[in-house]
């Protein structure tokens, strides 16, 4: 398996997950208003064009934002970059970390490398993120792979009760 | 999902995602460091959970960084992990890991390891 290839500061966390649909809808599950509500619980929300911003808000009707961030890079259908800060965070550079997503074709399945680096050592956010990752990487390829979908209030319930 | 069971079944394998979890991105000279194995020994079983996706690599340099991947972890447990039992399971794992702190700081003083004090973090940040 080839290592994936970086020039920037070494990563916190690299997280991979092989998925059995094609890259087009992994790409499309990274960013889809309604797919990210499906497996994420949260609406990824953005033009998605560079230097938009981009925000993860409830899908209660609240209009709570949980992650704010911008995008720095996006290439359809291999790869986007984007910044990643709990809301009064925004503006503390040490808070703002950054989540990379890359998507390779392996035959008919994906391969999606999710990394995040500049994580505030030992803070909140780093400990989330080592529980949330794995689930939300694993809840996308079960809602690609079966079509199904967690429980509406699994996700919700679970993130509110820490942020 | 065999692959992964083979690669937890060796006692070497599981002390080097141990180590993964306690510092994520290491070389293979870091991961070596005071294993009673040779460097190869270290390559080969990191070669096997490569294999089973548990520990994905990047590339620095001429450094190759590696790292834990819990995602085939994390499938096992949403197979046989009900949702709502989440919560409980943590709290039996909370507890028992509070009555091993207790027992071994109560036994001969040891120097604790990374995993150790970070196992204890977590679990005490889920208190909160």
């Amino acid at each position: 398996m080839p290592a994936t290839e970086t020039s920037e500061k070494a990563p916190d966390f690299v997280y991979v997950a092989y998925i059995a649909a094609d890259a087009q809808r992994v790409w499309s599950g990274l960013m889809d208003h309604d797919l990210t509500q499906q497996y994420w619980g949260r609406h990824n929300v953005s033009d998605w064009t560079v230097g938009a911003s981009w925000k993860h808000q409830r899908p209660d009707g609240s209009g709570i934002v949980d992650i704010v961030g911008e995008v720095i890079e996006i290439e359809p259908p291999r790869k986007l970059v984007v910044t990643w800060a709990a809301p009064k965070d925004a503006e503390d550079a040490n808070k703002v970390s950054r989540v990379t997503y890359l998507i390779e074709a392996l035959g008919p399945d994906t391969r999606l490398t999710i990394t995040h680096s500049d994580l505030e050592a030992g803070s909140d956010m780093h400990l989330d993120v080592t529980t949330g990752w794995p689930a939300v990487a694993c809840n996308l390829k079960t809602l690609l792979e079966t079509g199904k979908t967690l429980s509406e209030d699994a996700w919700p319930k679970e993130e509110g009760a820490r942020t | 999902m065999s692959d992964v069971f083979r690669a937890l079944a060796d006692v070497s394998r599981r002390r080097l995602l141990d180590r993964l979890y306690a510092r994520n991105g290491q070389t293979l000279r870091e991961l070596s460091d005071g294993l009673p194995m040779s460097r190869q020994a270290v390559a080969k079983h990191l070669g096997i959970l490569e294999g089973a996706h548990l520990v994905t690599s990047v590339r620095r340099g001429r450094e190759k960084l590696h790292y834990l991947n819990p995602v085939p972890i994390a499938e096992i447990v949403r197979r046989w992990v009900g949702k709502f039992e989440d919560v409980r399971l943590d709290a039996i794992v909370d507890f028992k890991e509070q009555l091993e702190s207790a027992a071994r700081s109560s036994a001969s003083p040891r120097p604790s390891t990374h995993k150790t004090s970070s196992g204890e973090d977590r679990a005490g940040n889920r208190n909160q």
